[in-house]
């Protein structure tokens, strides 16, 4: 065994490509939903096969498919990839098995009851719309088994630095660690009002629930879960793409500097989602922005990061001058497709990050908030740099642990391309919609988009109607992917003499510090839980001093609570 | 560190204490705030306008599924307005359009902002948060004429 291979067991490998081709084929549904939209947006249609005519419906699957499914189980599948490869150590199989199992049984529960339409209740579930008591065990059963996972690498990590004392642990390591350990902190309070309000209410044992609680606990999980999602696409930044490009690492103390700072900044952040919220007092929302800007910062290291490691990689590939080494990177080699997936992303992260500040910036939130501009924003966040970052890494994960090799390269190149060219159209659309007051998770083509309509609104039409052009190109850009991902997915595996082993792209490091203040995650632990204990504390005082009575349950297609 | 690495997070960390000020300058100076804990008003469940002094009025909206209340509310150019808005039943959204007023409006807490009407005109509020099957109807508008003598609600479009 060389020092880049590993082999894993058979039964890892089977549960790897089991853990990325199911959320595939339910990603594929909610990209469906989301072209849709697009469409009832604008009233080109008015019902589709899928959802009828309950646009609502199919935003929320297109919410949960995407944005907590997909994503939550790509997190799963890396995080067994990498820690195992990184640390040279196997994974206790049955865990990693129920976790699995765990998380697609309450996926297809969750997605059963969407479907069905008993839980329109979109992503963020905010009571008191109820939803089915399926719909919230579903999302348990998804949580717990991605604890699960994680639960299962934290002894390997702690056996390995016995064995290891003095070695810096990989890099690889540390980001899905710093992901986790994120996840964990935030998913406690998710728990607490899934378990504690939520269900216990619509399961009609207790009467009512204070809604502003619940939202403010929502979002105590709500922003942390935009780093879950980002994250294991920045272990790919650091980890593959210098390497991928021909290069090496700038500097292996920026990254890890960057995964400890979003330790102490994800969470104590929450808040900046409530700026135009009633029952919390302004300077504590004043104190969440000024974290949020805090947690900027690594974003902004990264970049510099990632853009000198792409400059020593194209130097290093005979690019000359102040900018000649940005046309010798492999934007077009087939043989390196993955490197598409990444830049790509990165390139939209320009917009994805300024957006971000741009909503972060306390009162200016009041032109954006809730309107289109919203989601015009984080597709270029989550449906941008970390979706291309998972269908990359899907695919060569797949390749990797089916043992195949990637079929229909060429489509796998291009594939981003469309899809980043359509992703620029319908957020420009949304973006500028969403500044002249379009709202957001509406279904415009029935009211404000038709002529019809006391409503309507004819300066939208040109943004909506944009939106729509971008939607198409998106979907074909995933649809050319997906020709790929399945074409190698169901062709004939090779049994090549390297066969049974696995093998990632991982980068060397051009500046290799000691950086022993990086070592421990303990010390950030701490720090982060004192964070959140001092920004939070006053928020919730606040809603519970300011809120009266409870509410009962509501339908969504009634304005009579159901008891 | 080197020193190209210094000068990137030395600048990163400028721009966003620039940013920062930013946001405080418009705080303080101009007096440009999001929201705040609001403990002093007695819960309401209907809808009033009243004058409180020669421009100023209080208008205190109720959102329910799936309409506000008022719906239109007319009101002589130059009015400021003390707005506190609240919910029935679910959650609702209430953003005027050209104005920096953006609320949510949530059961059992009261949100506020004062907004003034410089400019006739009609300026329309939309509903921007899921409210169930009919929430892409829920909007209403304010009306500022230039000559009025009587300020005037109406619970319909
Ligand atoms: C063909 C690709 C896609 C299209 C055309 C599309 C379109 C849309 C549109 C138009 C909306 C706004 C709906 C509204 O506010 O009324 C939306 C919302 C959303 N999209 Fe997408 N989308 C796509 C892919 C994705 C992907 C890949 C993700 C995540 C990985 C994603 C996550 C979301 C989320 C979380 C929302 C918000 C749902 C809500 O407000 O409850 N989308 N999408
Ligand atoms: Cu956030
Ligand atoms: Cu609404």
């Amino acid at each position: 065994m060389t020092t880049d291979t590993f082999r894993f067991t058979k039964s890892i490998k089977n549960l790897n490509a089991v853990l990325i081709i199911i959320p595939m084929v339910l990603l594929f549904i909610g990209i469906y939903g989301g072209l849709m939209q697009t469409m009832f947006r604008a009233g080109i249609i008015q019902s589709d096969p899928f959802v009828g005519g309950d646009y609502y419906k199919g935003l929320t699957f297109h919410g949960v498919l995407n944005a907590i499914v997909f994503t939550t189980f790509f997190a799963v599948a890396l995080g067994n990839a990498l820690v195992p490869y990184s640390l040279r150590k196997h994974l206790n199989s049955k865990i990693a098995w129920t976790s699995g199992i765990l998380m697609l049984v309450g996926s297809v529960m969750a997605a059963i009851v969407i479907l069905i339409g008993e839980a329109t209740v979109l992503y963020t579930f905010y009571p008191p719309l109820k939803a089915h008591p399926l719909f919230y065990i579903g999302l348990t059963l998804l949580v717990v088994g991605s604890w699960v996972a994680f639960f299962n690498w934290v002894p390997m990590y702690l056996q390995w630095r016995k064995e290891n004392e003095g070695k810096k642990t990989p890099m690889a390591v540390v980001g899905m660690f710093t992901t986790f350990i994120i996840w964990f902190i935030a998913t406690l309070a998710v728990a607490v009002e899934i378990l504690f309000m939520l269900l216990p209410w619509s399961l009609g044992l207790v009467d009512e629930v204070n809604v502003m609680l619940a939202r403010t606990l929502f979002w105590f999980f709500g922003h942390p879960l935009v780093y879950f999602w980002l994250l294991p696409a920045y272990v790919m930044y650091y980890v593959f793409m210098p390497k991928l490009a021909g290069g090496k690492l700038y500097s292996d103390m920026a990254g890890r500097l960057v995964f400890m700072l979003f330790i102490l900044f994800s969470i104590p952040v929450g808040t900046h989602h409530q700026y135009m919220d009633p029952a919390i007092g302004s300077q504590w929302k004043l104190l969440h922005g000024v974290f949020t800007f805090a947690v900027a910062l690594p974003s902004l290291i990264t970049a510099f990061t990632l853009a000198a490691s792409l400059e020593y990689a194209g130097k290093k590939n005979g690019g000359k001058g102040l900018f000649g080494w940005m046309w010798k990177l492999p934007y077009f080699d087939k043989e390196k497709w993955f490197f598409a997936y990444l830049i790509l992303g990165l390139i939209i992260f320009i917009f994805g990050g300024i957006g971000g500040i741009i909503n972060a910036s306390y009162q200016m939130n009041t032109v954006v908030h809730n309107t289109a501009w919203v989601p015009g924003h984080f597709h270029l966040t989550v449906a941008g740099p970390v979706l291309l970052a998972f269908l990359g890494g899907s695919l060569y994960l797949v390749g990797q642990f089916m043992h195949k090799k990637i079929r229909l390269k060429g489509w796998a190149l291009i594939s981003p391309y469309i899809y980043t060219i359509g992703l620029f159209i319908m957020s420009y659309g949304l973006k500028f919609g969403g500044l002249l007051g379009m709202p957001r998770r509406t279904n415009t083509g029935a009211s404000y988009a038709n002529p019809d309509s006391v409503l309507y609104q004819p300066d939208w039409i040109f943004y909506i109607d944009i939106s729509v052009v971008g939607g198409v190109i998106m979907f074909i850009g995933i649809v050319v992917y997906l020709v790929s991902f399945f074409g190698t997915v169901f062709s004939k595996g090779e049994s090549t003499e390297e066969g049974s082993f696995v093998t990632f792209p991982i980068s060397e490091a051009y500046h290799d510090e000691p950086a022993t203040w990086l070592r421990n995650f303990k010390p950030y632990i701490i720090i982060a839980v004192i964070l959140i204990v001092l920004s939070y504390t006053p928020v919730i005082i606040d809603v519970l001093q300011a809120t009266y009575g409870g509410s009962p349950p509501y339908s969504p297609n009634s304005p009579v609570p159901l008891r | 560190m080197d020193k190209s690495e210094k000068i990137a997070l030395i600048l990163s960390g400028v721009m966003l204490v620039v940013f920062f000020i930013g946001i405080m300058y418009a705080a303080i100076a101009q007096d440009i705030d999001v929201p705040t804990c609001i403990t002093d008003m007695e819960p309401f469940e209907t809808d009033t306008l009243f004058q409180t002094g020669p421009d100023t009025y209080e208008l205190q909206m109720v959102a329910r599924m799936w309409a506000f209340q008022p719906s239109v509310v007319r009101l002589p150019v130059g009015s400021t307005v003390d707005l506190y808005v609240t919910s029935q039943d679910i959650m609702h959204g209430f953003k005027i359009e050209r104005r920096n007023v953006n609320l949510m409006a949530i059961p059992g807490a009261i949100n506020y902002m004062r907004v003034t009407f410089d400019e006739p005109g009609e300026y329309m509020f939309a509903c921007h948060e899921f409210c169930g099957a009919a929430h892409h109807t829920m909007a209403g508008r304010f009306i500022i004429e230039a000559e009025l003598d009587e300020p005037e609600v109406a619970e319909a479009l």
